[in-house]
């Protein structure tokens, strides 16, 4: 019951909670650059502008694949909020994504291509952190259950500060953040066209749009794992730490300019030996 | 009032223009006039605009690269020329290889004047294009319950 509950509250709720996030994070985005912004339900407007416009389809297995990223996506976050298995949440966001690169693949126009072989990369270079994040936790608390996680004694910031430093900058890929927004960019003006999103068009644009916010929530709601325990408390301080995470998400895109995919890999890698691993063999070492 | 008229996507292209006009153009998107205010948003992408900026005449060369950017565009969609050049020729009109301006290769919707342009008049017309954006999509709508019945 508490399970269908939850995932009823995701489902309606995070597609508005992830427009406002975008919402103040262009408004934000805008004040650091001395700009006044745009109003703060810009990305509604845009949104249902989206779903207005003339249908232009490249390919129907394109529509297909982006369906199956939308569909992907809410059923991570759904798995993830009802305390479902972490593994199970992490594997069916890599579908998810995976699903995302396809429908790039298929579109066959050289931008979108090379878009999908960015994302690719990206999903190289974030992968074995994510399955770090999975295994710290069980570490940390003896389940990979999230249901039993938030329900452990101490918060488990406390045993994993390397991966949450680590998830932290993965985060700046899955958020398509500069100075990782290799693949497609919220920014105007990049290399190639808007890489993934380059075909996409009209309403299937705005599932596209809808997806991002449903991931980002969920990529938000990982942040806060590291800080709920028992104590009702803890999830105040949860909401806290996803605020402020999310602001050094933000000033990290508008002060640094984009790399290459060789110092994404190789930093990526390095951060996740070094903080992950190191972490991880402390924590077996001492536990 | 629908959501188009408050997120109309620009896509700019200079066409065969001295630069003055780009200038004053991107001019528009820096903090002193921050056309993000009106939700308008500078995309590379033909496929995802609404407003086709143009600035510069057409020649030869660019005539069909022009026409190619156009079809691409989703409908509903609205063209503004930005700056002499693109209105008739301007200066250039006279040359061998320029056809004139943009009218002679797309149906223009708004002419923007101006040698170069002022930021001011290039959000004028594109505060323009955003009411005519709102009228073709209203037609749009009829025509596509008229098709329905």
């Amino acid at each position: 019951m508490k399970e269908g509950i939850a995932i009823v509250l995701y489902i309606v709720l995070a597609p508005i909670l992830g427009g406002l996030l975008s919402g103040v994070d262009r408004k934000i985005s805008a004040r650091m650059q001395g700009r006044k912004g745009p109003p703060l339900l810009q990305p509604f407007y845009d949104l249902f502008k989206l779903f207005a416009k003339e249908v232009v389809v490249v390919n129907h297995v394109q529509n297909f694949l982006v369906g199956g990223f939308l569909i992907f996506i809410v059923f991570t976050g759904c798995l993830f909020f009802s305390g479902g298995d972490l593994l199970l949440v992490f594997f069916a966001l890599t579908l998810a994504a995976i699903f995302f690169m396809m429908s790039a693949t298929s579109a066959n126009s050289p931008y979108s291509s090379m878009g999908s072989q960015r994302e690719l990369m990206q999903m190289m270079a974030y992968e074995p952190m994510v399955l770090l994040v999975a295994i710290g936790f069980y570490m940390a608390t003896g389940s990979f259950a999230v249901s039993d996680i938030i329900q452990s004694h101490t918060a488990s910031i406390v045993f994993l500060p390397g991966i949450f430093i680590g998830f932290m900058y993965i985060l700046t890929i899955k958020l398509r953040k500069s100075p990782f927004d290799l693949s497609t960019s919220h920014h105007a003006h990049q290399e190639m066209v808007k890489g993934l999103t380059t075909e996409i068009s009209g309403n299937i644009l705005a599932l596209v749009e809808l997806s991002h916010w449903y991931e980002n929530v969920f990529l938000l709601g990982i942040v806060g794992l590291f800080f709920i325990y028992a104590p009702l408390w803890s999830s105040l301080m949860a909401v806290g730490v996803c605020m402020a995470a999310y602001f050094v998400e933000i000033f990290i895109d508008m002060v640094f300019p984009r790399v290459k995919w060789q110092f994404m890999l190789k930093s990526t890698w390095l951060i996740t030996l070094l903080f992950g691993v190191l972490n991880l063999v402390i924590l077996s070492v001492i536990r | 009032m629908t959501s188009i008229s408050k997120s109309p996507w620009l896509l700019h292209y200079d066409g065969s223009s001295c630069n003055g006009c780009d200038i004053e153009v991107l001019a528009c998107l820096t903090p002193v006039y921050d056309v993000e205010r009106f939700g308008i948003f500078n995309t590379g992408n033909p496929k995802h605009a609404d407003i086709f900026l143009i600035t510069g005449g057409i020649n030869h060369q660019n005539a069909p690269v022009v026409k190619q950017i156009y079809k691409q565009m989703p409908h509903p969609k609205v063209v503004v020329a930005v700056g002499i050049c693109a209105c008739d020729g301007g200066i250039f009109k006279e040359c061998y290889n320029i056809l004139g301006g943009v009218d002679t290769v797309l149906p223009v919707d708004i002419f923007v004047p101006g040698c170069a342009a002022r930021p001011e008049a290039i959000i004028d017309g594109v505060v323009k294009a955003i009411g005519l954006l709102q009228a073709k999509r209203d037609t749009m709508k009829e025509a596509a319950k008229h098709d329905r019945k």
